[in-house]
């Protein structure tokens, strides 16, 4: 049931990139080019999207668990610090670049586009290349702990 | 600013936008996740990611939805416009940022501030304004 309800989301999700013209990188950057000549349509899909969703995350906090789970999967992250400024403004010049965020990417890629497949597969291994970082970083910091 | 009256689709961007934040609260009423697909994608680089097959199952569908809306009718258009090597280089930039961040366009933008959450408004108002930068700095300094 958990497996089938998160296709729906997905799918739901990916149609509604297809609908709204996101899925086309072209369009994305039609929005970034405020020199240029401006698209202002990612606006309206995130004014539809956060309308929605606001009224599903709303709800949400009335109830105790979600209909599948036992507990609902919450960030616990509260602070604003420096990774979380660097990493978006790294995410933010390579979003400018080639016109893709993770989504987006991963639809294109369904729709049988090469240049999303190799984008996607840049994604993964930049993904990677975090975790390697931050893996690093953390045995560092518990060698200079000790 | 010129705006782009010939690209501009308010009416299906706002409906497109709509089933996107719809999906979002399906997905956290139903499975209490946030649907943050660079958290979904991030969570598959590691077996326990796999262990809950809903990260899985929620790649599947985006993958899905394409093959689904041909069925029903012609694709819009979907316009790569970058070189190999810019798709390569702005890949591994989203999918670094994105990790080091804890979030993307979907779990900060969308889900992060239908929460209200400042650390998501901190994240979306950063790359938003390093994505204006750099398309400004591609197209109007060296592209001309």
């Amino acid at each position: 049931m958990r497996n089938m309800s998160s296709f729906l989301a997905g799918l739901l999700f990916g149609l509604g990139l297809i609908v709204s013209g996101m899925a086309s990188p072209a369009k994305v950057l039609g929005f970034l080019d405020l020199a240029g000549h401006w698209d202002p349509s990612l606006a309206f899909v995130m004014i539809g999207a956060i309308a929605f969703a606001s009224i599903g995350f709303f709800a949400s906090r009335r109830i105790e668990k979600p209909l599948l789970d036992e507990t609902k999967h919450l960030p616990t992250k509260k602070k604003i610090d420096t990774q979380l400024i660097v990493g978006s403004a790294i995410f933010g010049v390579g979003w400018g670049i080639a016109g893709f965020c993770p989504g987006p990417v991963v639809v294109a890629v369904g729709a049988g586009k090469f240049g999303a497949a190799i984008f996607l597969a840049a994604m993964l291994a930049g993904m990677l290349a975090f975790n390697l970082f931050d893996t690093q970083r953390t045995i560092r910091g518990n060698a200079d702990a000790r | 600013m010129v705006v782009d009256w010939a690209n501009f689709t308010p009416i299906e961007s706002l409906l497109g936008g709509a089933m996107i934040g719809l999906s979002a609260a399906l997905l956290m009423l139903l499975n209490g996740r946030i649907a943050g697909i660079s958290g979904v994608l991030g969570g598959l680089l590691t077996a326990d990611g796999w262990r809950d097959g809903w990260r899985v199952s929620f790649v599947a569908g985006l993958l899905a939805a394409p093959v689904l809306y041909v069925l029903m009718r012609p694709l819009p258009p979907i316009v790569v416009q970058a070189s190999v090597p810019l798709l390569i280089l702005g890949g591994l930039l989203v999918g670094f940022g994105t990790r080091a961040a804890s979030g993307c366009t979907s779990g900060h933008g969308v889900c992060g501030i239908s929460r209200g959450s400042v650390r998501s408004i901190a994240a979306t108002l950063t790359f938003m304004v390093a994505g204006f930068v750099t398309v400004f700095a591609i197209r109007h300094l060296w592209g001309g």
